[in-house]
Formats: structure tokens, sequence, C-alpha cells
């Protein structure tokens, strides 16, 4: 109920209702009911026609209004810059537009947040691009996950300890330079880790959870340059079968001190935990994932299934939300400066958002990447929201999860390659993707020519912008898992299935 | 009795001694030997708190890391004036919204209105999409003017939510603990029973029943629907895991209040022919009601002290997990909020053991202690 009112005088209209609201005072507390709003609305007309003074009542837009079955909704996420398409959505008012009312609650941990959208105490997440595909084909916790938004690419980067970066340098003496050739491949790593191979010490590394694309890009990275990241199989979930570097997993707002503490001696996490590591002077970030693979998918928006069957309308009008707040993000000017970045950093630092000083989260936010002191690089595309069509769930994206899943073992036999396309339409849906950006287009918010074309079917083209050169493409998934020389290998058979 | 026999007496049995020597002083007793009394209750721990205070801001000055350092108590002072002030603040823009939210409603209302009288006119294939168009934004306009602000909790939310957690989870272990605690006390045979449980779980720490709890709670709630339930999943899970911890100091001083009731009693009981359930409610309970106060007290304060664990890892936004967010959020006011959060968790601590005191103190027939 409406327990105190403020006059603002400035228009007839807001009088009016402030007197309303006024007369509902006292009213029974079970919410207003549509014959309050008739007999205001009422009152309203009279005393317009009284005073011959028109009421300013914009025409509502009723093209194709959607029926919100929860207007409810509580959203987790984990604290990660990344997750700002959900925050500048509630911050910015997309949701309320839709007649949602949000809120968005920071979760301890990527294990906790999957089981409260699982058990639905969360209506959807902030998810780790694997995190769905994961748990919908049972890797570790077995529950459908479904996402028709992608949230962004890239964002991550790979941090090693300043006691190790002082031995790769040693290795290498390119990297003595203030600023190094980049990308900076795992190859003076690889001395360092069969030294302690040698010793017999545990070379510890962290990275974010097993599904993480954390997980994926730092093996990637190990692997291109011949280190051998560690197998999972039926018994070891821990994926450290044959490792020479043992993985393990550390939320990522403890990554710094964990460093610090010397328990790992380096990671792989998203933005703004690698600044924190230069910034607090306790680690150098030698590679980011845009180098490791140019625009590759990082983090979703998951809902289990069963939330999507039972609320698809509020559903479609979350991705609308989702959509304007990630176009938001990716406004530019003339100069290609994104203009609404330094808005969104000073948002995100807020205590129930990501929380971190400012100064941490805007240098890889408003496009720049500190490696060291003396090696700022100018990175734009660090963090993709929208542009390139980054917010579209492709196909193409999910299968290079299945790929990586099925290198390390956590796929444990071999899939045919149908299996891998049958899998992606099952755990991305365009067509909600779709549907909301239609409705948008008609709304007049954003422009058609932002979203892929009618015919396309999901498939990125296919692309050799890795670390190691590799060329991905996910018609030929099988193809693709046996191009490397570290990772498990299946039957060319299973390509023609 | 005079007023101030029943001041003094005020004094003890709310747990008060600080107050006496004011009382005795006004009554007009020797001014010298209350001076004694005021230095030791009110002096001396002031000078104690101003030398912590001193010795607080030195240490800040000296313990700096690479990533981080402890805060002065200034910094803590205004950290905490500033999760207040956040709170008004969110309170304010709460309201201003649901304002713009009711005058958007009245304005869909109006449009919808519109759309009918233009219907009333139309041709009757326009007429449908234009009435349909009317009941979806009457709908909206509903939805609009029952529109609840949802903002995260502020920290002064995540106090009430704490207390009510604990509240619960206390009055959920003392409904186990008492009854349980009665009988094992009346026999023998049945205290020699639950030994061993009671012995098992009683050392059992928090983040260990968590996980359990949380099992149990999804499992009591897997056929029902989220938004449908009157608790919050997480709410429970913390509330059942403090009174897990919580329930073994009732228990254990029930068990033995009731086990040491004085025979004189028990023979006059028997002398009066008394029935189990008079005997129990006239003599047994009234008798042991100190000792099961003093385990109340002592299961209170365990509670508390369990409930910030258990907010942290069951995600109950209360304030176990405002110092984990914080713990997370790793800025530069992140460690003055965390020690400002420590002195306001340990001032509702002792508001807590006070109260408990100030009700053992009123059951103790006439022979109240201070502490």
């Amino acid at each position: 109920m409406f327990r105190r009112v403020l006059f603002c005088h400035s228009s007839c209209l807001q009088l009016v209702l402030s007197l309303w609201l006024v007369s509902l005072i006292g009213c029974s507390s079970d919410g207003i009911t549509l014959e309050d709003l008739e007999a205001a609305a009422a009152k309203i007309e009279q005393s317009e026609a009284a005073s011959g003074e028109p009421v300013s009542s914009s025409e509502s837009v009723v093209a194709a209004m959607l029926e919100i079955e929860k207007p409810k909704l509580k959203f987790g996420f984990i604290k990660l810059t990344d997750c700002a398409p959900l925050v500048i959505a509630k911050e910015k008012g997309y949701f309320d537009d839709e007649g949602l009312s949000v809120e968005v609650e920071a979760q301890s941990n990527w294990k906790i947040l999957l089981d409260r959208v699982i058990d639905g105490q969360l209506d959807g997440a902030h998810m780790l691009a694997g995190q769905p595909i994961g748990a919908s084909i049972g890797f570790g916790t077995k529950s459908p996950i479904i996402t028709a938004y992608s949230l962004d690419y890239n964002g991550n980067g790979i941090t090693v300890s300043n006691e190790i970066w002082e031995k790769m340098q040693e290795n290498d003496p390119e990297l003595k330079k203030p600023q190094p050739k980049h990308p900076i491949s795992a190859a003076s790593l690889k001395p360092i880790v069969d030294s302690y191979k040698q010793e017999g010490k545990p070379f510890n590394m962290g990275m974010v959870f097993p599904v993480s694309t954390h997980n994926y890009e730092i093996r990637y990275w190990l692997a291109a340059s011949g280190i051998k990241p560690g197998y999972y199989d039926e018994e070891n979930i821990q994926g450290t079968v044959d490792a020479d570097v043992i993985l393990s997993v550390t939320p990522p707002p403890q990554m710094p001190s964990t460093l610090e503490a010397g328990t790992i001696l380096g990671y792989c996490v998203g933005e703004p935990w690698n600044q924190q590591a230069v910034v607090k002077g306790i680690g150098v970030p030698v590679t980011t994932n845009y180098d490791i693979w140019k625009n590759n998918p990082e983090k979703v928006f998951g809902v289990s299934k069963a939330w999507d069957e039972k609320y698809p309308n509020t559903h479609v009008a979350v991705v609308k939300a989702l959509i304007r707040a990630g176009k938001w993000l990716d406004e530019k000017d003339a100069d290609g400066t994104l203009i609404n970045r330094p808005e969104a950093c000073e948002i995100l630092s807020r205590k129930d958002y990501v929380g971190a000083d400012v100064d941490v989260i805007d240098n890889s936010m408003t496009g720049t990447f500190v490696f060291q002191e003396t090696d700022v690089r100018p990175m734009p595309e660090f963090n993709v929201f929208f542009d390139g069509n980054a917010s579209y769930p492709h196909y193409s994206d999910c299968i290079w999860f299945l790929t990586q899943m099925r290198r390390w073992g956590q796929i444990t036999e071999s899939k045919p390659a149908s299996w891998y396309a049958e899998t992606a339409k099952e755990i991305y849906k365009p067509a909600i993707y779709r549907k909301a950006a239609e409705m948008l287009i008609s709304e007049g918010k954003v422009d058609a020519n932002e979203f892929p074309a009618a015919d396309y079917d999901g498939y990125r083209v296919a692309t050799s912008d890795f670390i190691d050169g590799k060329s991905y493409d996910a018609l030929d998934p099988i193809g693709y898992i046996n191009s490397f020389e570290i990772g498990n290998k299946d039957d060319e058979s299973f390509a023609k299935k | 009795m005079n007023w101030r026999g029943s001041a003094l007496r005020f004094c003890t049995v709310a747990g008060l001694p600080v107050l006496e020597p004011f009382v005795r002083l006004a009554a007009g007793e020797d001014p010298k030997e209350q001076m004694v009394g005021i230095s030791k209750f009110v002096f001396l721990p002031v000078f104690a708190v101003l030398v912590f205070l001193f010795m607080w801001s030195a240490a800040a000055k000296a313990i700096v890391t690479d990533s981080a350092k402890l805060p002065s108590p200034t910094e803590t002072w205004v950290a905490g004036k500033e999760l207040f002030a956040m709170h008004q603040a969110q309170r304010e823009a709460d309201t201003a919204k649901q304002q713009e939210k009711a005058g958007q409603a009245v304005r869909f209302m109006l449009d919808a209105r519109k759309l009918e009288r233009q219907a009333a006119n139309a041709s009757v294939a326009d007429k449908e999409i234009l009435l349909a168009n009317a009941l979806l934004l009457k709908k909206h306009a509903v939805a609009a003017a029952n529109y609840k602000p949802t903002s995260a909790p502020t920290f002064v939310d995540q106090i009430y939510t704490s207390l009510y957690t604990v509240f619960f989870g206390f009055v959920l272990a003392t409904l186990i603990a008492v009854p349980v605690g009665v009988l094992c006390g009346m026999s023998p045979w049945f205290n020699a029973a639950m030994t061993p449980f009671i012995q098992v779980f009683k050392p059992v720490s928090p983040l260990a029943w968590l996980p359990l709890a949380a099992i149990v709670i999804i499992w009591a709630y897997s056929n029902s629907k989220p938004g449908e339930t009157y608790f919050d999943k997480a709410f429970l899970i913390s509330a059942a895991t403090v009174s897990m911890c919580s329930l073994w100091p009732t228990l254990v001083n029930t068990t033995l209040g009731v086990a040491s009731v004085d025979k004189d009693y028990l023979n006059v009981a028997k002398v009066l022919k008394l029935s189990w359930s008079q005997k129990l409610f006239k003599i047994i309970l009234p008798a042991s009601l100190p000792l099961m106060f003093a385990g109340l007290r002592i299961s209170l304060g365990v509670g508390w002290m369990v409930l910030i664990a258990a907010d942290m890892l069951a995600q109950n936004p209360g304030l176990g997990k405002f110092v984990w967010d914080e713990f997370q959020n790793g800025s530069s006011l992140t460690y003055a909020r965390i020690a400002f959060s420590v002195i306001v968790i340990g001032v509702i601590g002792l508001v807590l053991d006070r109260i408990m005191i100030c009700l053992r103190n009123l059951v103790s027939f006439g022979n109240p202690s201070p502490a």
C-alpha cells in the first residue's frame, strides 16, 4: 500500500493521482483492485471534462503486449563485470519497462548458483556458458537448463604470480621488454612446469568451475604449448589424470588472495580479478582469452527448462530487457568510444553488485587492459556484450564447449557428430531470442540489422582465430577434436553418423 | 518495600548492576562508597574502551599489506554511517518508484478506457482487437498499481533478517530441547537411551549440519512450486542449522535441572498425593526453571554465533551474507564495513544475552544473580 504521498505539481494528472492515492490509504491491504483503478480513472476523466484540460495520457503501445506470468523475479549472479547486462537491465529500468520487478542477488559460488536455479530458489542466473551444457548432459548435477541469451564474449585473463613471471622472463628474453610481443604463449612456462615435476612438487593453478570457459581456456592455452593439463575420466572428476599442471576450483573473488597466499601459482578468471592482481601488485596477467580465441562465448543467461515451460512470456520479456541492456553497454560514438561504459562501471562498483573499486572495474570495461605498469594495451573488444551478434545464442558456440568436454574426458565416450548438433538445439534456444528481438524491432527500440538474418542457421563462420591457429568448424566436431595433439581422440567413423 | 529497595531489585533482575551505585547515590547513601562502585562499573570500562580504541588506531596505521589495510576506528564509524544512509536512500528510492508505478497504472487505465470508448463505435473486426488490448492494458494497470519494488536488502534489512532467523531457530530448538530434556531428567532409562545422540551430535559444527539440513528442506519442498511457499528455503536452512547447533545447551541444562529437583519437594508431592501431571507442572518444572533458562541463555548465544556462518553458506540474506559479500567485493571500503558489522553483531549478541539474563532472573524465585 502507499503510505506516504509526495505532492508533485508537475501536472494536473499528478495532482489528481496524489489525491487518489490519499483516498486509497486505509483500503484493505490486499492490493489495489481493478475497481479502484476504474474509479480513479473515472475521477480523472471527470475532472478533465470539467476543467477542459486534457490529461497527458501517452498512448500506451499495445501492438503486442506480453502477458507476464510471473512479474516478481529473483536472478542470481557472481561478482564479475560480465554480469553487467542483468544489472544494467535492472538499473536502467529495462526490466520495469517489461512489467518485471527483478531482484539480482550475489551468490557465493557457481555451484550454489546452479543448485539454486535447479531447485527453484532463483528464477534464472548469470551462468558460465558451460553450465547449462554440463547440467543438461549430466556432468556434475544433472538437470536440464536452457539459455536463450548469451551475455557476452571474451572478458577473461590468465594471471601468474610475480615469481613465476620472473622465471618465465628468464626462459624468454622477449618477455623482459616493457611491452613484450603478444599473444604470450605458455612456451616459457613449460620448463618451469617440467622442473616442478622433476622435483615432485605439484604445479597448482586455479580456475573457477569444472565446466567453466576458464577451465577450457587455460587447458587450451597450456596444451597449445605442450603442457598436459590433465584428463577427466569416470573415476577422476577433478580432471588430474596424467596432469603436468594441477587445476583446482577457486571462487573468482578469492583468486587474488589465494595467489597471494601461494596456494596457486596462477589462475584463469574473469574481470575484475586479473586487474585486481595488477593493482595490488601480486601477479601479472600474461594473456587474455581474446588472444586464445578471438570472440569466444563466455557467460549466458540460464534458466531451468521447467521454468521456461511454465513462464514462456516472462522468459521472452526478460530476454527483451537483456537485449536492450546489451545494446546500451555497447553503445559507441563516432570515434568508436564506448560511451556508456563509465556509467556502467560506476553502477557495477556498488556494494550489492560487483562491489570492487571503480578504478579496478573500469580498466577492462572501458577498453584498456593493464598487463603490467609498462604494458597498458587498448582492448576495445575485451568485453563484447552485443556487437557482432554477441548476444545471440549460436549453436556453434554450444558445440565448441561440447568438443572441449569430449577432448578432456568430461564426456567419457565418443559421440557421433549428429549428437553434437542435437544437443546444441536442446540447450540453446534462438527462437526465444528471435521472438524478443522481433518485438523490440516492432516497438522501435532496436534496429533489424542488429540481428542475424532470418535464414541464419546458428553456426558462426569457421574460424582459425585461435592461439595455436587451429581451425574450428562446428559442422565437423569430430574432426576438430581429433586435430589436437593433446586430448582424447574419437574414431573417424563418428564424423559421418 | 520502599522505592530504593524495588529499584535495587530491578537493577539485579534486569542484569544491570551498573545502575546500582547511582540508585544508592540518589537514595542518599555514602557518596564515597558509591564513587567506588561508579568508577568500577562506569569509569573503568570507558577508560578500557578508550585504550582499546587507541591501540586499534595504532594497529590500523601499522597493519598494511599489499592488498588491504586494517581499518581505523574513524573509517569504521564512517562506513557504518554510510551503511545506514544507504538504507535511508534505498527506502526513499523504493517509495518514489512505487509512486511512479501508480502514475503509470492510472495512465494505463485511462488508455484502456479510451480504447473501450473507441471500440464502442468501431467495426466488428477492430472492436475485438481494441477490447483485447484494453483488457491487456487493464491487466498491466493492476500489475503496475500493485508493484512491489525489489531492491537488494540493505544492512538494516539484513539485521532484521538475522534476528528473525535466530529467533525462529531458537524457538524451534527450545520446542525440541525442553520436552526431551524434561523426559531425560525424569527417567534415567530414557536419559541412557538419549546419551549417545547427545554426546555425538553436540560437538558438530554448523557447517556440517547445513548441507544435511538443506537436503531435508529441499526434499520437503520438492512438490511445492517456487514462490508458493510461505518460507524461503534459504531462511529455513539457516534456521534449521541454528536450531541443530543451539539445542544442546538447553537440553543438557534442562536434564540437569529436572534431575536435581530437591528431594523434599518430591516428598511433599508424595504426601499430597499429587498426580503425575500435577507433580510435573506444580513442582518439577518450576523448580528446574532457573537451570533451564541458564541453558536457554547459552543456546541463544550459540545460535547467534552460528547464524553468521549459516547465512554465509545458505545464502540467507542476513548479516552473514553481508559479511561474505563484502569479503568478496574486495573494495577499499570492504574491511571497514566488515569491522563495523563485527561491532554490530557483538552489540546485538550482548543485548540478546542481557534479555536472557533478565528472563532467567524473573523465574529465579528471589535469588537472582547479576550475570
